[in-house]
């Protein structure tokens, strides 16, 4: 098949534009790797940051410490969609007899969402046990768990509602004239049209997350960034550091990569 | 005219003197004819008192000042500066000549900043709370209880490769979130150096109790503190000539058994 | 009467949208409701459907008071349809499951034993081969006619349809007034708010016209349109059929 003049035309601008990207970003890199070790410090900065034995010797025990990141985050995110549908859904009762739940969710999104995650890790992982709780339901990683589902969750509820929002009241009005009772109408109506346009917003809550794990070393789990810290005041040496930024990256680059791309698509569709 | 001479001559002399016996800092310390010294942010007891090291109380403020008066430097020339441990181990520039705050020495520090030779040789002891104080000072029992640590002290490393318990251990920041672990159940004992599990017994965490030391001299790699300098410092020769005289002359040990509790009471743990 | 409304009153704040309405609508009458826009006709049919709670006045569906405050509105909407301007059909769901969803969940019954009755209800209003369409994949005919479906499927004693040809090319209006002389010929009772006067005229038993929350003249096609009595009438009329 021969090509139209328009698709030959555009072959070119890609073309041309690819190049200039090609071309613009390898300068900057090369002046990156020329400049920067021109600068006075870099010996040092490369004996401390960029240690190649020190991250051979450190890498593994990093990703092993990266393990316990993903099971924290693994059993954690389920408990937020659910916690965070569950609030959402609260703000959004209108039966009158039902306010309190309104009153309730509100409270809750704005205290959780007005808290710093850390502050909320060190108070629900270190006072909750304090209580005295017996072993092992005393654990951090409970408590730190509960923490980071109570954060995220009031976030997540904040995205849903306005997933909810989202949908037109044409459609309630549509299920309810049906003689939809208001759950199901919610149900099988609102949600799954509120749910798939917030899927791409959730993904960033969920890169969040991934990172917020952290946290909860905090409060004694050696996760990656305890254990890094670890290895660098064993070795007074920063790169296990940079060691644990590759792997954070190696995992959210592509994350968001992906969640852009769901985003980019609905945008698509929508219009 | 020759009262002049003779005083000049005289003045002549005891500068020399001065010069030839004390002046080895000259010029090698951050600001000329001062010695700045680093301490923790807080400071904590027995090694600096009420967080004030310019009172020369605490042993490292004790120890920093008799340092100084060896070396030729007056107290009023002592000032201090608070540093993480991260500013101290970091590339670049340094904001103190000297840095106490109880690290240790390690070949794999040593290759990234400089120690003096050791101001204090640390006896590792056990901290226990609850039901564990009554724990026999054996490896094969100390190995079944729950185990916590500052990650960033070599208590790390002699919990792993010593004590190797059976759970995994937990680590957290600093002493007082060790602390608040302890008090909240989630773990059974913690390593500490002994002076800082002797204050944090007596002084931070209730119905606590040291079961046993390892003592420093019996290990193979003995836990000792050093001043911590940049890489290359050339005051360490005069810190090192200054705290090898202070060790002949029994000062150090003098001053160690002024701020420093006497240990002999610990009992020591068995294989 | 099959539906009665006595002096139905709406307010949106201080806004009076229906101000003492009452009409009558006997067992398989198609009553059309006519007027300028912002009259209150939408308003009154959501009011009836019970989408709107109503200030004051009575509702009767087979002389029951439906208008109760604290009734269980979801009974009373399972027996009167609605179709909307703008269609409203669900988009995550093809045609046979917008039409299927109540009928399963309200009625209780399993899709197996829905479809035959579904299908014939897709095939009689010659839409057969578009039940596996999503409503994005459907002109705007289709779209309107599949909302019929839906509504029929729960077997609804009155229908309700608001302008719902409004939001259509001329071309396809046709294809949507179609459907509703077959329900007339089936003797269904229809409440209509309308703007094609034609229909309106051919196939009204009764009309009414609105203005400004209430009902300024009502009678049969060949008095509004040949005969009307009130200046309003006849000045919205004027503009209407120009
Ligand atoms: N949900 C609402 N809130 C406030 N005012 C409304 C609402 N719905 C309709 N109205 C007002 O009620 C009046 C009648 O509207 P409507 O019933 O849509 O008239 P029509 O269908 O005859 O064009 C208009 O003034 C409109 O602005
Ligand atoms: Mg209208």
């Amino acid at each position: 098949m021969s090509r139209t003049r328009r698709q030959i035309y555009e072959d070119k601008l890609r073309r041309r534009s690819l190049l200039i990207a090609g071309a613009s970003s390898l300068a900057v890199f090369a002046a990156v790797i020329i400049l920067v070790p021109l600068a006075p410090g870099w010996e040092k900065v490369a004996k401390s940051f960029f240690n190649w034995s020190v991250f051979q010797r450190t890498f593994p025990g990093l990703i092993e410490a990266f393990l316990q990141n993903i099971m924290i985050f693994a059993w954690s995110a389920p408990m937020i969609a659910i916690l965070g549908l569950i609030i959402a859904l609260m703000r959004d009762v209108r039966s009158p007899v039902l306010f309190p739940l309104r009153i309730f969710g509100a409270a809750y999104t704005d205290i959780f969402r007005g808290l710093p995650v850390i502050l909320t890790v060190y108070l629900i992982g270190f006072g909750i046990p304090g209580l005295g709780l017996p072993r092992p339901w005393n654990s951090p990683y409970i408590w730190g768990t509960v923490a980071l589902v109570l954060t995220y969750s009031a976030y997540v509820a904040e995205i849903f509602r306005g997933g909810i929002d989202s949908v037109h009241t044409s459609q309630r009005a549509a299920a309810q004239s049906l003689g939809l009772s208001e759950r199901d109408t919610m149900r099988y109506v609102i949600l799954p049209q509120a749910i798939r346009r917030v899927i791409p917003a959730q993904m960033n809550m969920l890169i969040a997350l991934q990172k917020d794990v952290a946290l909860l070393s905090f409060i004694g789990p050696v996760e990656i960034f305890r254990q890094a810290g670890v290895f660098k005041s064993l070795m007074a040496n920063f790169t296990p550091y940079v060691g644990a930024a590759m792997i954070f990256l190696a995992v959210t680059i592509p994350a968001t990569r992906y969640a852009d791309y769901l985003m980019s698509r609905q945008a698509k569709e929508r219009s | 005219m020759k009262t002049l001479l003779l005083t000049t001559v005289l003045t002549f002399a005891a500068g020399a003197a001065l010069a030839g016996g004390h002046a080895c800092y000259e010029g090698k310390t951050l600001t000329e004819g001062k010695l700045t010294v680093a301490t923790g942010n807080p400071a904590y007891y027995p090694w600096v008192m009420d967080d004030n090291p310019a009172s020369g109380m605490g042993f490292e403020a004790a120890v920093a000042y008799a340092v100084a008066e060896e070396m030729g430097i007056a107290a009023d020339d002592v000032t201090w500066v608070r540093t993480s441990f991260d500013e101290a181990i970091q590339p670049g520039a340094k904001n103190f000549d000297v840095n106490m705050q109880q690290y240790s020495i390690t070949a794999e520090r040593e290759e990234m900043v400089d120690f003096s030779s050791p101001y204090y040789s640390a006896a590792m002891a056990v901290l226990a709370v609850g039901d564990a104080t009554s724990t026999p000072a054996e490896l094969s029992a100390l190995k079944e209880l729950k185990w916590g640590a500052v990650g960033s002290t070599t208590a790390v490393p002699k919990l792993i490769e010593t004590i190797a318990p059976t759970s995994q251990p937990l680590l957290y920041g600093d002493n007082a979130d060790v602390t608040a672990a302890m008090q909240a159940g989630q773990i059974d004992a913690a390593l500490f150096d002994l002076p800082t599990a002797l204050f944090l017994s007596a002084v931070m965490i209730e119905g606590s109790k040291i079961i046993g030391q390892f003592p420093a001299a019996s290990s193979e790699t003995p836990d000792q503190f050093g001043m911590l300098m940049e890489e290359g410092s050339a005051l360490k020769e005069c810190v090192d000539a200054a705290l090898a005289s202070l060790t002949e002359s029994g000062k150090l040990a003098e001053i160690e058994a002024q701020w420093l509790q006497d240990t002999t009471g610990v009992p020591l743990i068995a294989e | 009467m099959k539906l009665s409304l006595r002096g139905v009153v709406k307010e949106f704040g201080s806004n009076r949208v229906c101000d003492g309405i009452s009409l009558d609508v006997a067992e398989g009458q198609m009553v059309c409701l006519i007027g300028a826009s912002g009259g209150g006709k939408s308003t009154l049919l959501r009011c009836i459907n019970l989408l709107e709670p109503i200030e004051d006045g009575e509702i009767f569906l087979d002389g029951e008071d439906i208008s109760v405050p604290g009734l269980d509105p979801a009974p009373v909407r399972r027996r009167i349809g609605m179709v909307f301007q703008s269609y409203n059909l669900f988009p995550h769901m093809t045609a046979e499951e917008n039409a299927m969803l109540a009928p399963r969940r309200v009625r209780g019954m399993s899709s197996e034993a829905l479809r035959p009755e579904i299908t014939a209800l897709f095939e009689r209003f010659g839409l057969a081969d578009r039940m596996g369409h999503y409503p994005d994949q459907l002109s705007g005919g289709q779209q309107q006619r599949v909302a019929i479906v839906r509504a029929l499927a729960m077997r609804p004693e009155v229908m309700l349809f608001d302008e719902i040809t409004s939001a259509l090319d001329p071309q396809l209006v046709g294809e949507v007034l179609d459907v509703l002389r077959l329900l007339k010929d089936d003797g269904m009772t229809m409440v209509l708010a309308t703007h094609e006067m034609n229909f309106a005229r051919e196939a009204a038993d009764k009309v009414c016209f609105l203005a400004n929350g209430k009902i300024i003249e009502e009678g049969s096609p060949s008095q509004i349109f040949g005969a009307p009595e009130q200046p309003e009438t006849k000045a919205f009329l004027a503009r209407a059929l120009k």
